[in-house]
């Protein structure tokens, strides 16, 4: 657990050292969000109809962003190798980097957020799922994350290959989160996608660091 | 007591066996010096001796055990060095030095490590702004500090420590080696010769990699 903390503290002691990059994700986040009501043109009827789905899908990009470079630059420079040889386990470290993961990109998106569903004109009974779903969805997103960006290490165009091999894998994060939000406008319980996406985070928590030790393991042989 | 020993070790990279039937035995406080050249399985070994690696056959045996038996009590007991330096360059040369030394749960203070390497007064400059000797020194600076925890590391692996280093760098390096050695440690160091080698001489033997290949 003391290994678990040391790790978060030094990612996010980097995180904030890096500045600007830190806040690439929530920015793109705005950025892309922002975009969209100029392509569909400024209906007050259509905005908040597509404003759930258009923000969960900006969300997973932005989660997507930031997470080729989670284990990269610990390979580059030997890091893992020592990381490999400390007392930490690789699954803990797996878990400590989808956490910092998660701080630095999961809980910025969770923030900028509801902001976006004010500029989507989305009614209020539609905020609090939103940030209720970002809550249970965001921190899949990192933890599954995490397994992409270990498979990747040692790829060419990592970046490109960690949409693919990602983008299916969110899939249902974003159905169950977007659905939950339509189902809060038009006035439907929505329990029971809440109880998904909690299901969802449970099963990444015991699977994903599991995994992605197994892909830390291929990148350092 | 043998320290560690090697029984007909053999390693696969890439469907090409890069050695095999690898003989050796190294008692404590002794050092061995490997040469041979490039691509000849020196960075090889000490990956495979250190873990990092599987070794495709034979067995590595540390004091009559062999390390897949214990792989928990081998990563506590390595100490290696790679040819990168595993340093943040936003962080200064303290907090990379502290996060190590937490993590490995060593002595804290790293202030003493850094003076061994004559680094003292760099404690407080972010990594980005070292040269690249400086930052060799950092990295070597984590050997010092297992050396001034209990229970450090007794087995050291050092790929090419002294790339990098002046003269007076590769002193202070021979002098924290002998300071392992006289601990009853055991090092293992890959070299192209040079003045490390001068400076260990007493206390090592050699091996040449391409001894395995005649």
């Amino acid at each position: 657990m003391i290994g678990l903390a040391i790790l978060i503290r030094r990612d996010l002691r980097l995180a904030f050292r890096g500045g600007t990059d830190a806040m690439m994700g929530v920015i793109f986040f705005v950025l892309a969000a922002i975009l969209f009501p100029f392509g569909v043109g400024p209906d007050a009827a259509i905005l908040p109809r597509i404003g759930g789905g258009i923000i969960w899908v900006v969300a997973l990009l932005a989660a997507l962003l930031s997470l080729e470079r989670m284990f990269a630059s610990d390979h580059e420079d030997g890091s893992l190798d020592l990381l490999y040889l400390s007392p930490v386990s690789l699954g803990q470290l797996a878990l400590a980097k989808a956490i910092a993961h998660w701080l630095t990109t999961g809980v910025l998106l969770l923030i900028a957020a509801p902001v976006l569903a004010l500029l989507y004109n989305l009614p209020q009974s539609a905020f609090v799922p939103l940030v209720a779903t970002m809550l249970l969805g965001t921190p899949t997103l990192s933890l599954v994350g995490a397994i992409g960006a270990a498979l990747i290490l040692g790829a060419r165009r990592g970046g490109v290959l960690l949409a693919l091999l990602l983008l299916p894998l969110y899939i249902p994060v974003l159905i169950f989160g977007a659905g939950a939000i339509d189902g809060a406008i038009a006035g439907r319980d929505i329990a029971p996608q809440l109880m998904i996406l909690g299901g969802f985070l449970l099963a990444a928590l015991a699977l994903a660091p599991w995994a992605t030790a197994a892909a830390l393991r291929q990148a350092i042989e | 007591m043998q320290g560690l020993t090697t029984h007909k070790l053999g390693c696969i990279r890439g469907e090409r066996a890069v050695f095999a039937g690898l003989d050796l035995a190294l008692n404590p406080g002794r050092a061995m010096l490997l040469s041979g050249p490039n691509g000849s399985g020196k960075s090889s070994l000490l990956r495979v001796l250190a873990g990092l690696l599987p070794a495709a056959a034979g067995r590595i045996e540390w004091e009559g055990t062999g390390i897949t038996q214990d792989r928990d009590g081998h990563r506590a007991r390595v100490a290696y060095i790679g040819h990168a330096d595993p340093l943040k360059p936003a962080l200064t040369a303290a907090e990379n030095l502290s996060f190590w030394a937490r993590l490995y749960g060593f002595e804290p203070d790293v202030e003493p490590a850094l003076f061994q390497f004559s680094i003292e007064t760099l404690a407080d400059v972010p990594v980005r702004y070292l040269s690249a000797g400086q930052r060799r020194r950092v990295t070597l600076a984590r050997l010092a500090l297992g050396q001034n925890s209990q229970a450090g590391p007794a087995l050291w692996l050092l790929d090419e420590p002294a790339t990098g280093l002046d003269p007076g760098a590769v002193s202070m390096l021979a002098n924290t080696i002998l300071a392992h050695l006289s601990n009853e440690g055991v090092a293992i160091i890959s070299t192209h010769g040079g003045r490390l080698d001068e400076l260990l001489d007493a206390h090592a033997d050699r091996f040449d990699m391409r001894e395995l290949e005649a």
